[in-house]
Formats: C-alpha cells, sequence, structure tokens
C-alpha cells in the first residue's frame, strides 16, 4: 500500500453518482466498468458491420455494398472487434474492476495512467468509425493492412486507421505496466504469489506479452505511415522495400494478441468455475506455470500466419513445431478444468452454462489450430474461410462466451443485483446455436474453396454461407435478452447481497457494489482462494 | 470395483478411438484432387481429422457427463470434494498431448518432405535454373527466388522434361504466358503427368495462387519472383482462386486451370501457337 494512496485522489471533488461514469474518475471499479459499458457498444457497433458482411454474403453476387465500402467494413469490423472490444474489456474492463482486489489493494498502482489509458479509447474508437464520413474513404486493406495494398488504397483513411489503432496501443500498453506493478508490488502483506487467484496470473503473463509486443506493431504502424505520408521505402517493393519483412513485424505483435485476447478469458474462467462447482481449481501450480508457457510459447510463433508468404523451409518447420507446442500447456488447462468440475457440486446457470460452452467451443477451435499449424496442411487452407472459421472459434466462441459468463457472474458484484436467470439461459441458447450455426459451416468453405474477405464468391457455395448468414442474425437477435436484462435488473432486480454464491475470493467479502477504496475496515487476508469443502460455508 | 471402472474407462477409449478413425475415413470433407501432392494432403487431413474427432468428442462427453452426474441437487448448500491436484493425472494429461503433438509434427513434417516442400527453391542451383529457364526474369531477380512447395516432390510421377509457365499477377488477372511457345494466355493450361514450374511475378500488391484441387497456395509477392511447382494428375477444369486480399475485387479475381491428357495438350499447344497461325 505505498505506491498509491488513491484517498488524495477519490476524495469529494470526484463526481458521484452516475456522473462518475463520465468523468475521470481515478476509482479501479469505475474505470473497469468504464471499459466494459464503452467495449460493449462498440461490439454493437462491430455487430453491425458483421452483419453487412453476412448480408452480403448470402447471395453469391457483390450486390448489397459496393466493394470498396464492403472492404472498408471488413477492415473495420476486425479492428473495431480486437482492439475495442475484446482486449480492453478482458484486459481494462475485468482487470481493472478485479485486480485491485485480488491482490488486497485499495487501487491499482497507477491510477491516473489507468484513467488515462481508458480515455484514450473512446477518442480513438470515433476516430476510428469516423475515418468513414470525414476522411472520404476508410482504411480498406483488413485489420492487417499488408503493404502494398495499404500504400494504393485512398491514403487518408489508412493514416487515421493507423492513428486511431497507435492509441489503442498506448491505452493496452499503459494497462499492462499498471497490471505487472500492482499485481507484483501491491500485493497486502501476507498474500505471497502463488495464494493469488489465477485472474492474477493470466493477467501477469497477459500484460508482459502486452509490454513486449506493442511496441513493436506501433513501430510498425509508424514505419508504414511514414510510407504512405512521406514516400518512404521501408515497405514499398518499388522503393526497395520489403513486404514481408512488415508481415514479420506485424505478427510479432498480432499472433500474441491472441493470447492478450485469451489468457484473460483463461483467467476469468478459472475464478468462476470452482465457485460453481464448489470445488478447488484443480492444479493450481500447472496452471500457473501453463499460463506461463503459453506466455514464452506466443512470442515465437508468428511465422506461421506466413506459411504462404515465401518462408524458408526451415523456418517453416520452427514455427510448425512451436505452434503445435502451444496445445500441451493449453491441454493442461483444459484438463484441469475438466476435473474442477468432476466430483463438484455444480449449478449450471447462465455463467456456467457460458463457461462450459467455452471449453467446446475453445476445444474445437484448438483442435484446427494445430492443424493450422501444420505447414502442409496450412498451405491449403491458408487465407480461406476456414481460418475465418477457425480463430471466430477462438476468440469469439472462446473469449466473447467468457465475457458473458462473466457477466452473469460478477454483474451482482457491480450493481447489488441478480441478472434474470430466464433471460440469461435464452440469451446463451440463442448464442450457442447462432455462433455455431454461423461459423461451423465456414470450415467446410475453405477447404473446398471459398477464400478470405471476398464479396462474391463460386454460387457452389451459397446454400452455406446462407446457414452461417442466419447463425449471424441469431447472433445478432441474441443480444436482445441481454439488453433488456440488464435494463430490467436495473429496474427492479432481486437484491444481490454481498456474496450471493458463497465465493471465497476476496471482492465478494464487501459490500454490492462495494465501496471506494473497495472495503470499509482492513483489506482481508485470502490466502486460500479456491478452498472449497475445506472451511465453513462463507454466509451472507 | 477398481477393475470395473478400468473396464468402462478402457472400453470408452476404444470406443472413442473406433469412432475418431471411422469419422477421418469415411467423412469427405475436401473436394476432388487433381495434383500429384493432393493424394499425400488428403492423407494427412484423415489423420488430423481422426485425432481431432477423438479428442473433441471425448472431451465434450466427458464435459457433458459431468455437468449431469455432478449437478447440483436443490437445497444442498454443501461443497464438492476438496480436491486440489493429482500429480499422476496431471502428468499423463500433459503426456497426451505432448505425444499427440509429437505424433502429428513428424507426421507432417513426413509429408511435407513428401509433397517436395523441404527443398531449398532460395538456393543457388534453383535460381540458377530458374534464371535460365526465363531470361525475361534474370533482371528482375536481383538477388532470391521464392518458393512455395518444392520442384519435384518424392510422390510426383512426373514424366519427361519440366514445363515452364510464367504468371503475371495484377490487379485483378492472372496472365499465363508460355516462353517455349510463346502463347499468352489468360487461362492456365497443362498436361497431366508432367511436372509444371510456375515462376510468378506481382505488378502491384500482393496476390496468391490457390487451385483448391491441387492443394496448393503461394503468395505471390511484389519484388520476390516466385517459383512454384506441381504435377497435375486428373484431368478436368479447376478453378485458380486469388486468395490474399488485393483490392475491391479480390473476390473476382478468378482463373481456371485446364489439366489436358498430354495429346489434347498438344493440339492446344497447336492451335494457340502464334507461328502456326501465321503459317495458315
Amino acid at each position: 500500500m505505498t505506491l498509491a494512496n488513491p484517498s488524495d485522489f477519490n476524495g469529494s471533488l470526484q463526481p458521484q453518482g452516475w456522473l462518475k461514469y463520465f468523468s475521470f474518475s481515478l476509482d479501479h471499479k469505475v474505470i473497469g466498468l468504464q471499459y466494459l459499458v464503452c467495449g460493449f457498444i462498440f461490439y454493437l457497433i462491430g455487430g453491425a458491420l458483421a452483419g453487412v458482411i453476412r448480408t452480403e454474403l448470402a447471395s453469391p453476387i457483390s450486390d448489397f455494398v459496393s466493394r470498396e465500402t464492403y472492404n472498408e467494413v471488413l477492415t473495420l469490423h476486425g479492428t473495431v472487434m480486437i482492439f475495442l472490444w475484446i482486449v480492453p474489456v478482458v484486459n481494462g474492463g475485468f482487470g481493472n474492476y478485479l485486480i485491485p482486489f485480488y491482490v488486497g489493494a485499495r487501487d491499482m498502482a497507477f491510477p491516473r495512467l489507468n484513467a488515462v489509458a481508458f480515455w484514450l479509447i473512446p477518442p480513438a474508437g470515433i476516430l476510428l468509425i469516423s475515418s468513414y464520413f470525414i476522411a472520404g474513404a476508410a482504411a480498406q486493406s483488413g485489420w492487417t493492412a499488408y503493404p502494398p495494398l495499404s500504400l494504393t488504397t485512398p491514403a487518408a483513411g489508412q493514416v487515421v486507421w493507423i492513428l486511431s489503432v497507435l492509441l489503442l496501443g498506448g491505452s493496452s500498453i499503459f494497462g499492462g505496466i499498471n497490471f505487472i506493478a500492482t499485481v507484483l508490488k501491491l500485493r497486502r502483506p501476507g498474500l505471497k504469489l502463488m495464494q493469488l487467484p489465477m485472474y492474477c496470473w493470466a493477467m501477469l503473463g497477459t500484460s508482459i506479452l502486452v509490454v513486449l509486443s506493442t511496441p513493436v506493431l506501433a513501430g510498425t504502424l509508424i514505419l508504414l505511415s511514414f510510407d504512405i505520408i512521406a514516400h518512404t521505402g521501408f515497405f514499398n517493393p518499388a522503393l526497395g522495400g520489403n513486404v514481408v519483412v512488415y508481415q514479420h513485424l506485424f505478427w510479432f505483435y498480432s499472433h500474441p494478441a491472441v493470447y492478450i485476447m485469451v489468457l484473460p478469458a483463461f483467467g476469468l474462467v478459472s475464478e468462476i468455475l470452482p465457485v460453481h462447482a464448489r470445488k478447488p481449481l484443480f492444479g493450481y501450480t500447472t496452471m500457473v506455470y501453463s499460463i506461463m508457457a503459453i506466455v514464452f510459447l506466443g512470442l515465437i510463433v508468428w511465422a506461421h500466419h506466413m506459411f504462404t508468404s515465401g518462408t524458408p523451409p526451415w523456418m517453416r518447420l520452427f514455427f510448425t513445431i512451436a505452434t503445435s507446442f502451444i496445445a500441451v500447456p493449453t491441454g493442461i488447462k483444459f484438463f484441469n478444468w475438466l476435473a474442477t468440475l468432476w466430483g463438484g457440486k455444480i449449478a449450471l446457470n447462465s455463467a456456467m452454462l457460458f463457461s462450459c460452452a467455452f471449453i467446446v467451443n475453445f476445444v474445437f477451435g484448438g483442435i484446427t489450430g494445430v492443424a493450422l499449424a501444420q505447414v502442409p496442411f496450412d498451405i491449403h487452407v491458408h487465407d480461406t474461410y476456414f481460418v475465418v472459421g477457425h480463430f471466430h472459434y477462438i476468440v469469439y466462441g472462446g473469449t466473447v462466451f467468457v465475457i458473458f459468463g462473466s457477466l452473469y457472474h460478477w454483474y451482482p458484484k457491480f450493481t447489488g443485483r441478480m441478472l434474470n436467470e430466464d433471460l440469461g439461459r435464452l440469451h446463451f441458447l440463442l448464442t450457442f446455436i447462432g455462433f455455431n450455426l454461423c461459423f461451423a459451416p465456414q470450415h467446410w468453405l475453405g477447404l473446398n474453396g471459398m477464400p478470405r474477405r471476398v464479396a462474391e464468391y463460386d454460387p457452389a457455395f451459397t446454400t452455406l454461407n446462407q446457414i452461417s448468414s442466419v447463425g449471424a442474425l441469431l447472433m445478432a437477435i441474441s443480444t436482445l435478452p441481454l439488453l433488456i436484462n440488464v435494463v430490467l435488473t436495473a429496474i427492479n432486480g432481486k437484491v444481490a447481497g454481498d456474496n450471493p454464491w458463497n465465493a471465497l475470493t476476496p471482492e465478494w467479502l464487501t459490500s454490492s457494489p462495494p465501496p471506494v477504496e473497495n472495503w470499509l475496515g482492513e483489506a482481508p487476508l485470502v490466502t486460500e482462494p479456491y478452498g472449497y469443502g475445506q472451511k465453513q460455508e462463507v454466509t451472507p | 470395483m477398481q477393475i470395473r471402472t478400468t473396464l468402462t474407462v478402457l472400453t470408452a477409449a476404444t470406443a472413442l478411438v473406433l469412432t475418431g478413425l471411422w469419422v477421418g475415413n469415411n467423412v469427405n470433407m475436401l473436394p476432388i484432387g487433381a495434383s500429384s501432392n493432393a493424394a499425400t494432403y488428403d492423407s494427412l487431413f484423415k489423420v488430423l481429422f481422426s485425432i481431432g474427432t477423438m479428442l473433441f468428442v471425448g472431451i465434450v462427453i466427458l464435459l457433458v457427463y459431468s455437468l449431469f452426474k455432478f449437478r447440483r441437487r436443490s437445497g444442498d448448500l454443501s461443497d464438492g470434494l476438496a480436491i486440489e491436484g493429482n500429480l499422476p493425472l496431471e502428468i499423463v494429461w500433459t503426456a497426451i498431448p505432448a505425444v499427440v503433438v509429437l505424433f502429428v509434427g513428424i507426421y507432417s513434417y513426413d509429408i511435407y518432405e513428401r509433397m517436395g516442400g523441404m527443398v531449398a527453391l532460395n538456393d543457388h542451383s534453383a535460381m540458377d535454373h530458374a534464371a535460365m529457364a526465363q531470361p525475361a526474369m534474370q533482371a528482375s531477380a536481383s538477388s532470391r527466388v521464392w518458393g512455395g512447395i518444392g520442384a519435384a516432390g518424392m510422390d510426383a510421377p512426373s514424366v519427361g522434361k519440366v514445363l515452364p509457365v510464367e504468371v503475371t499477377a495484377m490487379q485483378f488477372a492472372f496472365i499465363f504466358h508460355y516462353p517455349d511457345a510463346n502463347i499468352t494466355s489468360g487461362e492456365l493450361h497443362v498436361p497431366a503427368g508432367q511436372s509444371v514450374e510456375l515462376h510468378m511475378e506481382a505488378k502491384d500488391v500482393i496476390h496468391a495462387f490457390w487451385v483448391p484441387q491441387f492443394r496448393l497456395k503461394q503468395d505471390i509477392i511484389p519484388g520476390q519472383p516466385t517459383v512454384l511447382s506441381f504435377t497435375a494428375t486428373r484431368a478436368g477444369s479447376y478453378p485458380i482462386v486469388c486468395a490474399e486480399l488485393c483490392g475491391p475485387y479480390h473476390g473476382g479475381m478468378r482463373s481456371n486451370v485446364v489439366v489436358h491428357e498430354p495429346e489434347a495438350y498438344s493440339a492446344w499447344l497447336q492451335q494457340n501457337s502464334p507461328i502456326s497461325t501465321t503459317t495458315t
């Protein structure tokens, strides 16, 4: 408790009531909720863009939007979903809310930096979306922005895109530094590292990846902007530049970015499963080592995105092996989660339904991932709808399902009220069916000849594309029960009490919602966050 | 009791393995194969599909079984068993994925080698070969020739000499030029059974040459002449698809590869050769 003394900041000068959510608040819980709500708004925008894509692809000819618009839409969809929804929500959102509780602190290590990190996001997001209207044409080169295409498409939109991603990357780095400092330096006296809830380890690992790899993306995009604005030749083959170098630098960040999106979800699931299965998290120590192994391996696998880019054979071989081996620590985590459920007393509520569906979806995406890691397999399906299906199983079926599960789990803590279970189950059912209907057929499409990022395709693929579009429609509808649930609960939801799940982690050992500085008295010392079955019940 | 558990586990595992093998061998997810490495690819696919099915079905059954078997009875507020870990079990499920991954890695390396992927195309001899085959390339191929799947896969039952074809990719078309016959075509025509070597160049942005029925794909990168070899095995017409986002009409950047029987190919050469048209 030496690094930060938030009581200096969070006094009477801060706005109270709902206005605080629109202020430069230094309270980690306010910032966490700011991230969550802001991220969800961008999720709806990104979802609408996905709706445009699936509408266009409901017929084999390009007939819904112009071809240029289609490329703008797919670029914005990817960028919004990654940089404005998933990364900010699983890191900044749940991280800011939960990490100070888990380490027994009253706030993050650097509250002002924390607020700055959040307030970079809305302007960056508005800038990105507005490039569609003000710059004449938004970026059209995909979220990967490969040169030379990104050098030849309308320059203004591409530069605005770069600026926006730089701001979001900066926000991400600030957050990463803050999490590392908080977990390592702000622990309550007496609390050891190996006693921390698993989400702390996930955020520590994720933040290491953020701090190591995001600056590489920033540097790369700055060079790309020089190529566009000042006509330098870093990546322009006409001026002696090398486009494959860009791909190496880009994926040096963007593969770890997958783990930046997925590791926090692993952490959140590790919190949810023990509570609702009433059992300790199985294999705590191996879970910690698995996270760190994934962090290390995640940094040395980037070139598996470039197996068709003319990489030399030895490089293909090395990256195949490194990528395949990520399956080992990941597999350990999944078996440990199954063992956590085994012999428990499982309450299959909305939080659990989403968490268990995450296991199903992610195992599927993981298996196709190991297949994709094999060079000869990848050479056929690279840049096809097989890959689109695969990574949506990872980031949507994996992370987004966990975000929803976490919402049902922690909403009582955020607001003091319980979300409605019936609407929650409806939300789950629609999401699960819609998601699988949308993305499962895409694997077959890719194997049989449909490349990604196309506005038109072989008419032989029409039926499966239409099934996929129906799935997307169901996913769009699935957000309605969630929105209705949140609004109805805010009006007359069941009062939750401090600890509706009888959970043992520290955020439940205070009021709902918690007071400024988290606990009225001393922060509790929780050395066994998963001590189910051995301690007395915590009675509310 | 111990024996019964062991028997149940063994039966379940056997059933799972058989299911996986059946699915891998009987569910066809791929288009027809029309090149010499398609068969090699398909055998890799079968193995991966079988293993993947075993793991996926096994984990889903285990999960669903747990959710039913260990569901909380209403009114039960007690906790489950306080089991925090089990070292032998954890060693087992670290070892299983490690062995599976190792097997898959070694097997796919073998497949890759049989496809000719380990033949270094950017070495000196390959460069000379490319330069000799196509003098026009010599000027632009200042340093390196980048290769995809290699020249002569061990499985390639190719006969006769290699047929060189120059491929130019641009927004939004492929153009094929036959240096020996001096034919320029918007479609690729090749004889079955003969090894074809594509010398590919991109004029503007990155494109990719993909024939799903050949199970082959190679990016065509501006500034880096690229060689891609294959041997077609099955007569017919197959789509050539651009697989790298290259601009607004990316989805429309398609062509066809027509695989002829050798005699039909000679006829096609005759018909389209500029010399024959001027002499007749």
